[in-house]
């Protein structure tokens, strides 16, 4: 039997999907829209369910694409995933609201089971119901009291729907307000329906449900604190320090973890199986490729979790509220704010995060200009080159260094925003802005969720957006291996072999330097200087620029691997020494203040990391954005590489 | 009088009708239909967004949203 889960947002359905299934559920797309569709089985009394969850909504009139996917699914009986039944997920505390929903549905003609859930907030609320009269009142349609929370009755649950006829029963109610055949007439004669549904529905309330004479907002005191305009802002700007605190502590070991594993694998395969092409494909290509994907993992469970419980607790949405005001102006909404700072751990799970934004012009700015926040793989890369040019000056407690690192996540920030501002000049939309939104009840959240939902976005990543990374990796990896013709194998021949084993380390360091030199990403980078010069580059960054695109912080490796020395360039100082000695045709430095910040202020603005255009074109679902992205990130890069060395050379 | 120039936090009001807007059905999904009693809860920080009680929950919206819902 083919089923479907629906009700508004914050009725508890998700909880509701996860006791029905547990871990059996699958994550995909509906075909060419940017919707997740989330499907699991159970069986019951011996009965296979595919249960289907649809996305939250307030109506079945579509107005985003959200709506839009459960309109079509339930409307047309064709659909391939159609149900036989619906599942409406209601929250008893607030019926009137739930039912405009539940009622649509019901006037849809698909046999129907009503779940009233949350009956344990009913005591609290005063809110009174009489269940067996509300279901005869709307057409004797089933109708189930549940509590999400605690799962108990999970099995009454299960053996209602069993039993629900699959035959349409008459709706004697609500039918005549809903003509299907002419729901895009018109808004206003939506509207006038919209009206008379709830008219309607009070009437049939009237009969079964008992409400306080004025209800007692719950909590109002922690709305107080949490949307004052000094407190508020106060909590939310120290609860996102903590939160990025806590990432950057928690993913360093698994990353480790995870980097280590990945290399052994890597060294133990190149060790075990047959020297030749196809080794090296697998050892050097694909295991540093698979661990290249499985390295964001970590940092993705852990945003995603605590964005999960900021959801769960209602403070989310206290986060929008009071945030919207500010960052409006730049055609962002409240929405925008967790993505945008989550970028500055990373830009994946942040691009992933925003699908919490229903506008879609507004959620394109987010993914369009998430990038430019500064994120964590950036940090080695200004660690290496502030370590390099940077003079170690002090005025009090104000260090030069530390400041030119605090300037690089500023100019991140602003340049964000500015690109935003720009975004929304060029872009067009009919679409009109609003932020309408719910502010739920303060609740504590349901753990038991909490791992389904780390599990469901990581699967997510993998699935969609680790195999294009995958490939860009083997692909750079074959591009950085090999190169035209015999060029590379005779580069070798010409270093001479140590003869005593003290030496052989430092071989290996140079016969590393020369095949990339090389390769054709080499080659790429010689061919390239001329473009790089004026920014104060040479070819040896040119080959580092190109090799870096897996990942920012490979910047440092193949710089390491250029100046032939170890990788490790905090705890060995020959690469900075090998880099400050560098010096250009003139027999000037290469390195200097001006080519530092000019190579920095590129790094801060470019779009050098393959995995976040892999997630832009899987949330996107088109290549168009991911290259738009690209291009402009890149010139903006260049031009401000290009000013900066100009001013300070 | 429309919503969005209430300040009296202790007041009830009644939904009188909503403007013609492209978001006029999107109020109305949301439960602010003509002969609904609200109450104005808090203000955003600058004074926007507002957060109004719905008598069975809290709903926020935009001052220029607000601006759409004249009541009495």
């Amino acid at each position: 039997m083919k089923a479907a889960l629906v009700g508004n947002p914050n009725s508890g359905k998700t909880s509701v999907f996860n006791l029905l299934t547990g871990l059996n559920q699958k994550v995909g797309n509906y075909p060419g829209i940017t919707v997740d569709k989330k499907w699991g089985h159970f069986n019951h009394q011996g009965t296979r369910v595919e249960l289907l969850d649809l996305p939250g909504l307030y109506s079945i009139y579509p107005k985003s694409q959200d709506e839009e996917v459960v309109f079509q699914v339930l409307r047309q009986k064709d659909h391939p995933d159609h149900p036989d039944l619906v599942i409406v997920v209601m929250d008893t505390t607030n019926l009137e609201r739930n039912l405009f929903l539940a009622t649509q549905i019901l006037d849809l003609g698909i046999p129907t089971l009503l779940v009233a859930n949350m009956i344990d907030l009913m005591d609290k609320n005063q809110v009174g119901v009489n269940f067996e009269k509300l279901s005869e009142l709307l057409g004797r349609v089933p109708l189930v009291p549940f509590n999400a929370r605690t799962g108990q009755d999970l099995a009454l649950l299960k053996s209602a729907l069993l039993e629900v006829p699959l035959e349409v029963m008459p709706i004697p109610y609500t039918q005549e307000f809903m003509n299907l055949e002419d729901w895009d007439t018109g808004r206003q004669e939506e509207a006038a329906r919209g009206e008379a549904r709830y008219k309607r529905i009070r009437q049939i309330l009237s009969f079964c449900q008992h409400l306080p004479r004025k209800r007692s907002v719950r909590h109002q005191k922690w709305d107080q604190i949490l949307t004052h305009p000094f407190w508020g802002y106060l909590i939310f700007l120290s609860l996102l320090a903590l939160i990025f605190q806590t990432i950057f502590a928690w993913s360093e070991v698994p990353m480790n973890l995870i980097d280590t594993v990945f290399l052994t694998l890597s060294q133990w395969s190149q060790a075990t199986l047959p020297n030749g092409p196809l080794t090296d494909l697998i050892s050097q290509g694909l295991i540093p490729g698979l661990g290249g994907v499985m390295i964001f993992i970590p940092q993705i469970a852990l945003l995603f979790g605590f964005i999960f419980v900021l959801e769960e607790t209602g403070y989310m949405a206290r986060m929008v509220f009071i945030t919207d005001r500010l960052i409006r102006p730049f055609g962002l909404n409240g929405r925008s704010i967790v993505p945008l700072i989550s970028g500055v751990a990373c830009a994946i799970p942040a691009v992933m995060a925003t699908r919490t934004i229903d506008h879609w012009k507004e959620r394109l700015i987010t993914i369009m200009v998430v990038p430019l926040m500064s994120c964590s793989a950036r940090l080695p890369v200004y660690t290496l080159l502030i370590a390099l040019v940077v003079p170690d000056v002090s005025w009090g407690i104000f260090n030069l260094k530390g400041m030119v690192l605090m300037a690089l996540y500023l100019v991140g920030f602003v340049a964000a925003l500015f690109s935003a501002l720009l975004f929304k000049w060029l872009l067009k939309t009919k679409e009109k802005s609003f932020l309408v939104m719910e502010l739920p009840d303060y609740k504590i959240p349901r753990w038991s969720n909490l791992g389904i939902t780390m599990l469901e976005k990581c699967k997510v990543f993998v699935w969609e957006a680790g195999k294009v990374i995958l490939a860009i990796s083997v692909i750079l990896w074959l591009l950085a291996s090999y190169g035209p013709g015999d060029q590379m194998a005779s580069a070798i021949a010409e270093i001479p072999v140590p003869t005593e084993s003290a030496q052989q380390a430092d071989y290996q360091h140079q016969v590393k330097s020369v095949a990339l030199e090389h390769s054709y990403i080499g080659r790429a980078g010689k061919w390239m200087e001329p473009a790089i010069q004026p920014l104060g580059y040479n070819w040896q960054i040119g080959i580092s620029l190109i090799t870096s695109f897996v990942a920012r912080e490979v910047f440092v490796g193949s710089m390491a691997t250029i100046y032939s020395v170890g990788e490790t360039f905090e705890s060995d100082q020959t690469l900075l020494e090998r880099m400050s000695h560098q010096r250009n045709g003139l027999g000037k430095p290469v390195y200097t203040l001006a080519s530092g910040i000019s190579l920095m202020l590129f790094y801060a603005f470019a779009m050098q990391c393959m995995s976040t255009l892999a997630v832009v074109r899987r949330e996107t679902k088109s290549w168009k954005w991911p290259l738009i992205q690209l291009i402009y990130m890149t010139a903006l890069a260049y031009i401000s590489a290009l000013i900066a060395f100009n001013l300070l050379n | 009088m429309t919503l969005d120039q209430v300040s009296n936090l202790s007041k009830s009001y009644v939904v009188k009708d909503i403007k013609k807007d492209p978001l006029m059905t999107k109020l109305i999904d949301m439960g602010l239909f003509s002969g609904k009693e609200i109450r104005l809860l808090f203000k955003a920080p600058f004074g926007d967004p507002i957060a109004i009680d719905l008598q069975g929950y809290t709903l926020s919206l935009r001052r220029e949203e607000a601006a759409l819902i004249a009541i009495e």
